[in-house]
């Protein structure tokens, strides 16, 4: 019996030490197979941890971002203009951002289809009327919706850091891969890998070498009346952090409600575990 | 023998003792909640039964409100998901606890799961109470498939478009019971009504099931650590307080890394792909289930050639079902007269091992099937089947238990330091399960 267990932990250690082996030569092999090329930066969000909260101004540059470069081409379909109350805007200062859109409704009573001002129970409009025409517009690949774009698009952060990620509560990969993605352009590809016709390199990019999406964003583009730096990278950086609003809006009080929850559960914890003591006292077990 | 036991409620009012001379349910929960006798030496490993009825009840609970919001149509769903997330009160709380609940129901199952295996609690007189328990496991599996779909998210597409695959690769009928499973002849609208109608309906099918295996538990007794049946009144505590305020204990702290993750990463133990609506023309880059398939889907993709007449894909599906299968007859495939690896040197070995087994499958399955790992996946589950199959029955005949105390009250006083036999207990050896 010893004799098998002694084969068997010896086999066990040589399965192991393949596995490295054959883990080490796929690093060596340098051709991009694998993406993104290069794995997203971890950014200090203000809203990460378990006392993360959104900062409203951050919010409002994002949305400003958002507003003047990425909605000319991608939607917020689940983003209705009442829930930007959450930014910090007052009533009257939805209601005449909502009143700046033009919402394609109806039919009324002649049974006509009509363009009205847009009301803070609006969504906000698509660029597009449907993806055939969005995906005809931009070289046939549609741009996604951005919604929930904080929260669908993930790089695998492989053995062990997912296991550490469960203690750091890192929650971010969406924002960080966003502005990653966003500020990844305009670097020059390495030897050997061909760009395709009509795209863009991005090391950042999850999918591939190159993306349809053109470089959206140069410094100084959008203006910002609160003295934040006008670079690539604090657009990336706000308009992630507003993407990540617009996923998960009530990020803030789950938080909160969260660490209320957790004191609750640990005194009562401790009380049940002091009753449990008193009750088994005299008996041993 | 404790389902021999007399009964020793007496109703105290008036109102009571009318009741229980026509419909004694309060004799019923009292005799099984209250007065039934547990094994005095349980330790924590024994409170995950009274943790998976909690997490029933919750999921049940949180499913019915969510359903009283969701839309189950192909064109309809995705977004319907969403307003509970953005619209509805605490709408992101009620999701987030029913898909972290789903995880948790099954941290909890798998523990329960391992700790009969390891104390031998599917030995007789508990075979049956062993194979509800594994009833119970498949229906979970199928509840927990279907209610993934519901979202109609593009890893809710993929994997039942996946999942039901597996079902056309059955010889001559396999095309019927795919097309009969998603109602036509892709994973479609008709696939979701009536997953979403059976996600609905087997979880009450569960509940049913959960009655039949308490009441088969209370039959034959709880078994304990030490594997030795319950022989005299010393032996036992009362289930209440003993055992409800142990189990509560243990649900509290249950429920205390349930909440971190409901409510610091909810999406820890999703899938990314699954915010981006079911898209019928776009595949995933990669079709991963969800964290507790992933050992079977190991199994699954390690059978990658044709075997004689049976082919790749038959193979494969064959060995996973195989490895469900094989749940249900274990207590026939261990032919050790001990119950617990407790007094069992080379047992207690050989399930440390076969639990890294099973966490190295499920460490491939989350892998792209490509480079050494369908090789690891192979050997892990050939590792797997030859637990069952080569180590359970030969172990039992050639390996040379430790010796074992005479009763519990003897195995509680010896770990206890106190080295003094009960006055009067007889050394008979024990030597039935």
């Amino acid at each position: 019996m010893r004799k098998i267990l002694h084969g068997l932990a010896a086999l066990a250690i040589v399965a192991a030490g393949t596995v490295v082996v054959a883990a080490a030569q796929d690093e060596k092999n340098a051709e991009p197979t694998h993406f993104p090329m290069l794995p997203p930066q971890q950014l200090s969000w203000s809203f990460a941890g378990p006392f993360g909260t959104y900062d409203k101004e951050q919010l409002q540059r994002g949305l400003k971002v958002y507003r003047e470069v990425c909605s000319a081409c991608h939607s917020l379909n689940l983003v209705a203009f009442r829930s930007l109350k959450d930014l910090g805007y007052s009533d009257a200062q939805v209601k005449a951002f909502a009143a700046q859109y033009q919402i394609h409704d109806g039919p009324n009573d002649d049974g006509d289809m009509f363009d009205r001002p847009g009301k803070p129970s609006d969504h906000f409009p698509a660029p597009f009327p449907n993806e055939e025409a969005a995906a005809a517009a931009n070289g046939g690949a549609a741009p996604p919706d951005l919604s929930l774009m904080a929260k669908a698009r993930e790089v695998q952060r492989g053995f062990p850091r997912f296991i550490f990620d469960i203690f750091t509560q890192y929650e971010e990969g969406g924002p960080d891969y966003i502005h990653a993605f966003v500020s990844g352009f305009g670097q020059n590809p390495p030897a050997g890998v061909t760009i395709p016709e009509g795209t863009f390199y991005n090391p950042h990019f999850m999918s591939a070498v190159s993306t349809h999406m053109p470089p959206p964003l140069q410094d100084g583009q959008v203006a910002y009346d609160d003295g934040a730096p006008q670079t690539v990278n604090q657009y990336a950086t706000d308009v992630a952090a507003f993407l990540m609003w617009a996923a998960e809006p009530h990020l803030q009080v789950r938080k909160e409600i969260g660490f209320r929850v957790m004191i609750f559960l640990l005194i009562f914890g401790v009380l049940v575990y002091l009753t449990k003591r008193k009750v088994w006292a005299e008996v041993a077990h | 023998m404790s389902g021999m036991q007399h009964s020793t409620y007496t109703p105290k009012s008036g109102l009571g003792r009318w009741i229980d001379a026509r419909m004694p349910l309060p004799r019923l929960m009292y005799d099984s909640f209250v007065a039934y006798p547990v094994p005095r030496n349980l330790n924590y490993a024994y409170t995950f039964g009274g943790i998976l009825s909690l997490m029933l009840g919750l999921q049940i609970a949180t499913g019915v409100v969510l359903a009283m919001h969701y839309a189950a149509n192909s064109g309809l769903a995705f977004n319907s998901v969403e307003g509970i997330m953005r619209d509805v009160n605490q709408g992101w709380l009620l999701r987030y606890m029913h898909s972290t609940g789903a995880s948790f129901f099954f941290i909890a199952v798998y523990v329960h799961m391992f700790r009969g295996l390891y104390y031998g609690s599917y030995k007789a007189p508990r075979e049956l109470l062993w194979i509800l328990g594994c009833i119970i496991y498949l229906l979970m599996m199928a509840t927990a498939f279907m209610g993934y779909v519901l979202p109609w998210g593009q890893m809710s597409f993929w994997g039942a478009t996946v999942i039901t695959g597996f079902f056309s690769a059955i010889p001559l009928v396999g095309d019927w019971i795919q097309q009969l499973l998603i109602g036509g002849f892709a994973v479609g609208n008709p696939t979701l009504n009536r997953f979403f109608s059976l996600h609905y309906l087997l979880p009450f099918m569960i509940a049913g099931v959960v009655i039949l295996h308490i009441w088969a538990l209370h039959v034959a007794g709880q078994t304990n650590p030490t594997g030795i049946e319950v022989k005299s009144k010393t032996d036992t505590v009362p289930f209440s307080p003993h055992a409800t305020v142990k189990d509560g204990f243990a649900m509290v702290v249950f429920l205390f890394f349930f909440a971190y993750f409901i409510f610091y990463i909810p999406n820890f133990l999703g899938h990314a792909d699954n915010y981006v609506e079911a898209n019928p023309l776009k595949t995933p880059s990669e079709i991963v289930p969800e964290w507790y398939f992933l050992p079977f889907y190991a199994i699954l993709r390690a059978i990658t050639f044709n075997i004689g007449p049976i082919n790749s894909k038959l193979g494969g599906v064959l060995a996973m079902f195989g490895s469900i299968v094989l749940l249900f007859i274990v207590p026939w495939l261990d032919t050790s007269k001990i119950r617990s690896a407790v007094y069992r040197p080379w047992y207690k070995l050989f399930f440390w091992i076969f639990i890294a087994d099973v966490i190295m499958l499920g460490w491939i399955g989350a892998k792209p099937p490509e480079g050494i790992y369908p090789t690891l996946a192979l050997l892990g589950a050939i590792w797997y089947y030859a637990h069952f199959l080569i180590i359970l029955p030969v172990l039992g005949l050639i390996e040379t238990p430790r010796r074992m105390p005479n009763s519990i009250t003897e195995a509680v006083l010896a770990k206890n330091g106190g080295s003094a036999h009960p006055a009067g207990a007889t050394a008979e050896p024990h030597t039935k399960g």
